[in-house]
């Protein structure tokens, strides 16, 4: 169970993040919280919600970065959940066969019900995809809403991960990423999309958009120029301008 | 990376009890263990303890540990799930050394070879023990080169003091014995020393850049966390030890682990077996507490790649 698929499908569902649109707005994380805290993986535990120490499990979790320094400096907002990887190292450490990939469509899971909470596949993880749920003792991770994509009980437009449907700018792309010729890949292709911690060797499916180039100047907007100087007068009003000029 | 009491008694006990089975097994196998069958008893049966002691530790770092039984299948790609079929599988050749050294009186034939099986498979879940740590890439301080040979001498270490011990207890004193210990301890010590050179020297393979992928705007810091509270992640894989405290414990672990031992299996080779065995004793009781604190430093000074998402530079 916990060795990778021998004759996986070319299918490879996941998510593009485009980091120049998102705002930082955390829509994604909670639309993530509220679907998986019925969903597939349920629930979400939250310890101490509303007391000073509030611990809970979270599928997607925001950060905002600060990269390089003055103009050339850029505040960028994060949003960090499973990469569904192609070689994911959290599967193969698995010692009960909980962990696993699926062959059809490569979404990495967790059979509940097999888990022993040992935690060794949060240790193998690099990206921080997965987290303990204190209260069940078993781990928990994103599904890619796998009770979403496939549910022929919602509309077809809504059959998508939470965190995409909800997103209010359009950061985030859900879609095959094994097929290059999907929207997704070419739009992979055409931003330079890029792995997270490639030298980790877990090949991650989901990829990152990076910020455009910043632009210098603001561009031409249609409207004309208002001129620096005010345009000489003339009639009445020039005969007084020259008159006070002398 | 959070130093679990129950996986720091797991890897300290059943690292010195498999140690004490498996230079039992390969010296029954030789012909050079005592024929005592009390002396066998005591040995193997203390061995046992600690492995059990040990094993039935680990299971409480568990969330579900009613299903352990669960990590016996997945041998074929974890290192976990292999060390623990290579566990209860040692026990097997335990028991029939035991039966044969106790009830039958006799160390040859088929008892000499399951002496041999045991000090094989014990070696070998050691190993997987190691193993489990050491195929841990996100964790550059656990994915080098000196953790197996660490696990596998502070085994050896530990299983000898504690042999040593037990054969000047029964007034059956090997010199062979002594010299291994000492040896084993030398050799534990200059593992030791050496990992901790090399974790000083290394900052890992990953950066809050390649976390990130932002490299190419400057250098990256972390503005903004996701919360304001803690999470799993950063309980589990953050923890943190001062520098100051860590270097104390350092210099702790030498001297409990590794410098009185050796410097009391000496006074035990000198001194007449009144003063022998409780120094032989001490030693091996040194050498666990000595142990215990370098193993909490293995956990407490690890880095984690996912410390870079919660503002680390490098792991």
């Amino acid at each position: 169970m916990t060795s990778l698929p021998a004759n996986p499908s070319p299918v490879k569902l996941g998510l593009v993040i485009d980091l120049d649109i998102c705002v930082g707005c955390h829509a994604c994380a909670v639309s993530c919280k509220e679907w998986n805290s019925g969903g597939h993986m349920a629930p979400l535990t939250d310890l101490d919600p509303y007391g000073p120490n509030p611990l809970g499990v979270w599928f997607n979790r925001v950060h905002s970065f600060e990269a390089g320094d003055g103009l050339d400096g850029r505040t960028v907002h994060f949003p960090r959940s499973c990469l569904h990887c192609e070689t994911p190292a959290c599967v193969e450490v698995c010692p009960t066969g909980a962990s696993y990939k699926r062959a059809e469509d490569g979404i990495v899971l967790i059979d509940e019900a097999l888990c022993i909470g040992c935690k060794l596949c949060s240790w193998a993880c690099p990206y921080g995809a997965r987290e303990y749920d204190d209260d069940v003792g078993v781990m928990k991770k994103c599904t890619l809403c796998i009770d979403r994509i496939y549910n022929e009980n919602i509309a077809e437009a809504e059959r998508v991960p939470a965190c995409v449907s909800t997103c209010p700018v359009g950061a985030r792309h859900f879609g095959d990423l094994g097929d290059p010729g999907s929207a997704i890949s070419r739009l992979v292709e055409a931003r330079d999309g890029y792995d997270l911690m490639p030298e980790q060797g877990c090949r991650p499916v989901n990829k990152y958009l990076p910020p455009r180039p910043r632009k210098r100047e603001a561009g031409c907007t249609g409207a004309v120029p208002l001129p620096t100087e005010p345009a000489a007068a003339t009639g009445f009003l020039g005969w007084v301008d020259r008159m006070l000029s002398r | 990376m959070h130093p679990a009491l129950s996986v720091i008694l797991f890897t300290t006990l059943s690292g010195a009890g498999y140690g004490l089975v498996a230079l039992m097994g390969g010296l029954a196998a030789a012909g050079r263990l005592p024929p005592d069958p009390w002396l066998a008893g005591v040995g193997l049966g203390l061995g046992s303890i600690a492995i059990a002691a040990g094993l039935i530790a680990s299971t409480f770092h568990l969330g579900r540990p009613e299903r352990a039984w669960r990590a016996f299948s997945q041998w074929r790609s974890s290192w976990l799930s292999r060390e623990g079929v290579l566990s209860l599988l040692t026990f097997l050749p335990i028991l029939a050394l035991a039966y044969g050294a106790v009830i039958e009186h006799d160390m040859a034939g088929p008892w000499a070879i399951a002496g041999v099986a045991t000090a094989l498979l014990a070696v070998a879940t050691v190993y997987c023990t190691a193993m489990i740590y050491r195929s841990l890439k996100p964790i550059a301080h656990w994915h080098n080169g000196w953790v197996a040979p660490g696990y596998l001498l502070f085994a050896a270490m530990s299983g000898a003091l504690w042999l040593n011990a037990i054969l000047l207890g029964f007034g059956e004193a090997d010199r062979l014995i002594g010299a291994f210990a000492l040896l084993s301890t030398a050799a534990a010590a200059a593992v030791k020393l050496g990992y901790w050179r090399h974790i000083d020297g290394t900052a890992g393979e990953s950066s809050a850049e390649s976390a990130t992928g932002l490299g190419r705007f400057g250098a990256v810091r972390l503005l903004e966390a996701p919360h304001t509270g803690e999470n799993y992640l950063m309980r589990e894989m953050g923890f943190r030890i001062a520098r100051k405290h860590a270097a104390k414990l350092r210099r702790v672990a030498l001297l409990a682990g590794f410098a009185a031992p050796a410097l009391l299996t000496i006074l035990a080779m000198l001194l007449p077996p009144i003063g022998a065995i409780p120094a032989a004793v001490l030693a091996a009781l040194s050498a666990m507490l000595g142990l215990l604190v370098e193993r909490w430093l293995f956990f407490a000074e690890a880095k984690h790649a996912v410390t870079l998402y919660y503002g680390a530079a490098r792991a």
